[in-house]
């Protein structure tokens, strides 16, 4: 039981905070990347609620 | 050039056959569990749900009589046709649980203010009328509210009809039956004594069907959307079902005693079992109270402003902060426990770290209406929702600095934390929704507008009114009572006793009981009104329903 907790956590307190974190950082550069492509796109993602059908 | 018409035989789809053998191979089940039940709170639900299947045996049947042979058509002179049945049954329960839960909460403040009226009955005590107030409003009300707006949401944003056929419907009843189970449960004693996960094993098994089914019907329905993109507040639908799902499989892993028994055990005991439960408690508040309700944010402020959000590019940033963070923070709930420090401060660091997304979030929603600020003035509904973001940012304030542990301290186990949770259920869960119902309800039912803009004005202001009552009442309760509980005389004596200071609560106890009265009016007046608005005559021609100008 002990083993399975240390290889749990040891991963989780390592590898596993630093891909949670490169994630988040992944999202952050994501969403404000600054592309005229992407601005498009979120202008247009933006309009959907608006939209008549 | 003829086109010969060959007649189309009605024939039952498979979903009908085979829903109609399960349900009635279920009642015959549920009958047996009732016969040999082993206690009688429990036989009165193995014929609850005995009865709901025939009835959905018979509902299905009638159903297949009166329909067309063939279904409803995905489009319609290329529109999209959607189905809002089962979103016009969503919305109405919501209204009539919220007033439900809300007259719940009304008595259980007068108890506490009276405890007189407990009427020393054990079925009428505050101890079960509690929990029944609890899930009345947060999962009746909040629940309905969140399904019905997300099945409305999820087909507009998608251009697509909602997916399934009898599956939609199977989850608006479904889940509604299982509030039922769930209440009348606490009512007759059944419950695993868990904050929020109070049904037993029995309830959580048939919920966990009906969610399974709920997340289906929204995936397949995205899945099948003719817009590229998927909208934020799907996002954040798509987080609190998929979320919810892993919460109550995670806090319910219990073995019952029998099949014939409504009582269970969790696999896990002690501070684990302590830490999974405020795991999931926590949680529930993050993806249920707040990342659903967030989806009604981002969708219908700006359709009512006629404004798109903000920022799209901070909207996504608030989602994922909010996924990524929120999960952590649970262990606040246990501060000075047997659980290990480390995992204490790290729910407190969490919740702290909280702060970024959520007043990225109201600011998001506030900034909407930059350049219509006079609609705050002469669109009660718009009012409703800003004044909701705006408690949104305040309970989300107040709640990570009562998660530092010092502050804890203090506000742990008064009516501190009661004020709190009502500033966020009140304030800003019951005011989006409200505002949701108030957009909705005309567009539903093809209205202009809803019957009374004065009287949206008259809720607004009373329950306003109430709500201020309610937490400022509880703020001072709360730092009273903490205070008091920590007073030493000169001597190291405790200065109070526990009466004395329940006997310096009771002025605070009745302004909070009134605080709580407004909010009930205002809740009327709202029903009234959704009543008056679907039984008058006027209709908006055709204009919002099937035939309007082609999305562009």
């Amino acid at each position: 039981m002990r083993d399975i907790y240390m290889f749990f956590a040891s991963f989780a307190q390592t590898w596993g905070l630093m891909l949670f974190f490169l994630g988040f950082v992944g999202v952050i550069v994501y969403a404000f990347w600054p592309s005229k492509k992407m601005q498009k796109n979120f202008d247009e993602a933006a309009q959907i609620p608006l939209k008549e059908d | 050039m003829s086109i010969v018409q060959t007649p189309i035989t009605k024939r039952m789809t498979f979903g009908e056959t085979g829903l109609l053998i399960v349900f009635s191979l279920f009642a015959f089940f549920a009958v047996v569990v009732a016969a040999k039940a082993h206690t009688s709170a429990y036989a009165f639900h193995a014929f609850v749900f005995a009865a709901a299947s025939v009835a959905a045996v018979f509902a299905i049947g009638n159903r297949y009589m009166d329909r067309d042979a063939v279904l409803p058509p995905q489009t319609i002179d290329g529109k999209p046709n959607y189905n809002m049945g089962p979103v016009k049954v969503g919305t109405l329960l919501a209204v009539f649980w919220g007033i439900a839960g809300f007259l719940v909460g009304v008595i259980i403040a007068l108890q506490l203010a009276f405890p007189l009226l407990n009427f020393d009955l054990p079925w009428t005590s505050f101890g079960r009328l509690r929990p029944l107030h609890t899930s009345a409003v947060i999962f009746a009300f909040g629940g309905n509210v969140l399904i019905a707006t997300s099945f409305y949401v999820v087909q507009r944003t998608s251009q697509a009809r909602l997916a399934g056929d009898l599956a939609p419907w199977f989850v608006i009843w479904g889940y509604n039956l299982f509030i039922v189970i769930a209440g009348t449960g606490y009512l007759l004693g059944i419950t695993q004594g868990k904050e929020y996960a109070e049904p037993e094993w029995y309830s959580d098994l048939f919920l966990t069907i009906v969610w399974v089914t709920y997340f289906l019907v929204f995936l397949v329905t995205v899945l099948k959307r003719k817009e590229p993109h998927i909208y934020v507040a799907n996002w954040f639908y798509f987080a609190f079902i998929l979320t919810i799902a892993v919460l109550h499989l995670g806090n319910n892993a219990t073995i019952p005693v029998s099949v014939f028994s409504p009582k269970s055990y969790i696999l896990w005991s002690g501070v684990q079992d302590a830490m999974v439960q405020w795991w999931y408690g926590h949680n529930a508040v993050g993806f249920f109270l707040t990342a659903g309700f967030l989806a009604l944010m981002y969708y219908f402020i700006p359709k009512r402003a006629n404004r798109p959000v903000y920022s799209y590019r901070l909207s996504i940033v608030h989602f994922w902060a909010l996924i990524f963070l929120y999960i952590w923070a649970g262990p606040h709930h246990l501060h000075y426990t047997a659980l290990p420090d480390w995992a204490q401060t790290l729910g407190m660091t969490f919740s702290i770290m909280l702060w970024m997304p959520s007043w990225g979030g109201m600011i998001n929603g506030l900034m909407t209406l930059s350049g219509a600020w006079d609609k705050l003035r002469t669109d009660p509904v718009i009012r409703m929702m800003v004044v909701s973001v705006a408690f949104y940012g305040m309970s989300t304030f107040e709640g990570p600095l009562m998660s530092v542990k010092a502050v804890n301290s203090l506000s742990h186990y008064t009516e501190w934390g009661i004020g709190h949770v009502h500033s966020g259920a009140l304030g800003w869960v019951a005011y989006i929704s409200f505002g949701a119902i108030y957009c909705l309800v005309p567009w539903l039912w093809n209205k202009r507008e809803m019957y009374s803009m004065k009287a949206i004005n008259w809720h607004f202001w009373i329950s306003t009114l109430g709500i201020v009552l309610y937490i400022c009442a509880m703020w001072v309760a709360g730092i009273l009572q903490g205070l008091m509980w920590r007073a030493y005389t000169s001597l190291g004596f405790l200065e109070y006793s526990f009466i004395e200071t329940v006997e310096a609560m009771h002025p605070l106890y009745v302004i909070r009981a009134l605080g709580g009265i407004l909010f009930l009016i205002g809740a009327l007046i709202m029903a009234w009104n959704v009543i008056m608005t679907i039984r008058s005559p006027e209709t908006v021609a055709e204009t919002t329903g099937a035939a309007l100008a082609p999305a562009e």
